[in-house]
């Protein structure tokens, strides 16, 4: 078990930089998740920590070693990888126990600690079976297996699930963190679905064009999206980003579309200035009677059962493109007019340039 | 899925595929059906009459201390050229496959071989070996190492091995690559991270993975140390010294355009035939399986 430690950690392909100025300490036996869209640079710094590309600045360690220089195995590293990699002329038992048999250890005790974690994992009736006779989920828990059999302190994931449907990927999700959870090795997890990021990781890292976005937990990163990029990445369906011209006195945001909504308090002192209003699509609430209300028109509605998302603009038909979710099955025809309501505190306010967040 | 294709009528198909039926035809079977019919008959000295002997031709072959000797002499040089050149290929293979910069450039070089004509390949280690200009053999000379392949029997034998193994190694190199490239990389990492270090990859993940090839290889290159390195013997030894070289084809032109002894010759032929026919089987049914990832 071992802390991982990033500092100043950036990664170079001769000019191109893919990577910059990574700094994080990740807590023993934590779960952390590193989050971003596509070609952000998540699996190059997940590669780095695992010694499968070199670091080109920075440092690197796990526990108390700085690993800059160590060979992959010498790491004391375990990862799962997108496509399993799993060795295609080995038996599911022969594949878990490659790794125990280089380094050495007896017959016996090999046997012993592929079936324990073959019975962790239910593959214990596959482990003479070739890979190519497993299912995608089976697979995918014998490459968690060849990792979890050498009692690494470190586990990496490369997003694991996503060669797997649906059904399964939220199925697996699960027993990965459970499973995490029961042997308390610290990991990191790599993944470009914001779901499996928030649902996995104690804390997760934002990555965007190869540099931290945001550091925190999930509630912190929901609650409190520090750029517009953080706030638009995280939730589902994303957050609504609406320009408005803020009052004088910063107590207020006037739309195109007609409406105007009430900003949080403490926001007096900005006034006067374009801003990117954020709300969340699940903190519009249908409500006539609320304090802090606007109009919306309704252009499609879509019925989820749990939910339905209502799609139109903000105010009347010039106004701004919306997106409302609201609870349970709810009947709104189309151009209906919605009087929506918002508590100030769920409003975020970015600077429309920078992309930096406004209110504290 | 197969598209079937529907002609409207009936001589349009059989049109199309004839010129293909009448080049195996006249290229092949022909010939192929006259060598078995020789191979039944005997010529008497002058050719003027032959006699139908059915199998005698084959049974005096295999009554033959010479012929069976060149059959091991054969199997020997077949296998030695095989193994030399893939053994060569391989390990040059390995190298290129970790190499990045320049890549293009060692793989063009070392396909070249391929391109030069046995009979130009055997040209070629003729004139480096030369007993009285050769350069390899005034080196070898300095060295202390008298080389006369035209006298030495295991030398001769050792030249043609190795202007064989050359001619092939590029053929083997290209496939080895390949074979390498299309590993998946992840697996050569994953195994990096369970702790296999170099060597240990390479005996434990890619050579049971590139197995399907080398075995496509070995036929390969055993059929064509079996069939086509006529022109390399040729040229560097004439199948001498004292038949030292004379591999099966070669004795089948001996005998049957110097020696005369057409129904012999073609006896041999109709052996050759044989091997030729058992080794493609082969490589139909196992070659065919691949490995999958
Ligand atoms: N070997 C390489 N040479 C040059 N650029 C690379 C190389 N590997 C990755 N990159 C670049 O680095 C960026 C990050 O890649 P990657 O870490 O794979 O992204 P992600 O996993 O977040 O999708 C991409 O823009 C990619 O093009
Ligand atoms: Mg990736």
């Amino acid at each position: 078990m071992a802390e991982i430690h990033l500092r100043q950690v950036g990664k170079s392909y001769g000019e191109v930089e893919v990577l910059q100025g990574i700094d994080w300490k990740i807590g023993d036996g934590e779960f952390v998740v590193i989050v971003g869209p596509s070609g952000c640079g998540k699996s190059t710094l997940l590669r780095m920590i695992a010694g499968l590309e070199s670091i080109t600045q920075g440092e690197i360690s796990i526990g108390d070693r700085v690993v800059n220089d160590l060979e992959p195995a010498e790491r004391d590293i375990a990862m799962v990888f997108q496509n399993y990699a799993l060795y295609p002329h080995m038996s599911v038992y022969n594949n878990m126990a490659y790794g125990l048999k280089i380094r050495g250890i007896p017959k016996d005790e090999i046997e012993r600690r592929v079936k324990q974690t073959a019975e962790i994992l239910e593959i214990g009736d596959y482990l003479t079976r070739a890979p190519r006779q497993l299912s995608g989920g089976q697979r995918q828990r014998v490459a968690m297996g060849r990792a979890i059999v050498r009692e690494p302190s470190v586990f990496l994931f490369d997003e694991p699930l996503s060669n797997l449907d649906a059904k399964l990927r939220v199925q697996m999700r699960l027993e990965i963190k459970k499973l995490q959870q029961r042997l308390g090795i610290t990991s990191v997890y790599v993944t470009h679905d914001q779901v499996e990021a928030m649902t996995l990781g104690h804390r997760l890292m934002v990555l965007n064009g190869g540099h931290v976005e945001q550091l925190g937990t999930p509630i912190e990163l929901y609650e409190r999206p520090l750029t517009k990029f953080v706030a638009g990445f995280i939730g589902s369906p994303s957050m609504n980003f609406l320009e408005a011209k803020m009052s004088e006195d910063g107590s207020k945001a006037h739309f195109t579309g007609g409406n105007s909504l009430e900003l949080p308090a403490h926001l007096s002192g900005h006034g006067d200035r374009r801003v990117s209003v954020g709300m969340r699509p699940e903190h519009l609430l249908l409500d006539e009677n609320g304090s802090n209300t606007a109009s919306a028109t309704v252009h499609v509605v879509e019925h989820l059962g749990a939910d339905t998302l209502v799609h139109g603009t903000f105010g009347n038909d010039d106004g701004p493109e919306l997106v409302v979710r609201l609870d349970g099955i709810k009947t709104i025809g189309q151009d209906e007019v919605l009087t929506l309501s918002i508590d100030p505190n769920n409003i975020h306010l970015f600077d429309p340039d920078s992309g930096k967040r406004l209110n504290t | 899925m197969l598209k079937r294709v529907h002609f409207g009528s009936s001589w349009l198909p059989f049109a199309l595929v004839a010129p293909q039926i009448l080049i195996t035809v006249v290229f092949f079977i022909w010939p192929a059906s006259q060598a078995l019919y020789q191979s039944l008959l005997v010529e008497d000295a002058f050719g003027l009459s032959s006699e139908f002997v059915w199998f005698d031709n084959f049974i005096e072959l295999f009554g033959d201390e010479h012929y069976l000797g060149t059959f091991q002499r054969t199997i020997f040089f077949s296998f030695s050229v095989a193994f030399l050149s893939m053994a060569f290929a391989l390990t040059l293979a390995a190298m290129a496959d970790r190499v990045i910069k320049g890549a293009t450039t060692y793989r063009t070089f070392l396909i070249w071989p391929y391109a030069v004509a046995p009979v130009v390949s055997g040209a070629l280690w003729v004139f480096m070996f030369d007993p009285t200009l050769g350069i390899f053999t005034y080196t070898l000379g300095a060295l202390g190492y008298e080389w006369n392949h035209k006298l030495n029997g295991g030398e001769a034998m050792f030249l043609v091995i190795v202007a064989s193994a050359w001619k092939q190694v590029a053929y083997n190199f290209l496939f080895f690559l390949a074979a390498m490239q299309s590993i998946p990389k992840s697996l050569i990492e994953a195994a990096a991270i369970d702790g296999a270090g170099p060597t240990r990859r390479f005996t434990s993940i890619i050579l049971p993975l590139i197995s399907p090839t080398t075995f496509f290889l070995m036929v390969i290159n055993v059929v064509f140390a079996f069939f086509e390195t006529f022109g390399i013997i040729h040229a560097v030894t004439q199948g001498g010294p004292a038949k030292a070289t004379e591999i099966l084809v070669y004795k089948v032109f001996n005998d049957g355009f110097i020696g005369l002894d057409l129904g012999g010759s073609a006896a041999q032929s109709v052996i050759l035939m044989l091997i030729v026919i058992s080794l493609t089987v082969i490589q139909f049914r196992y070659v065919e399986k691949k490995v999958e990832y």
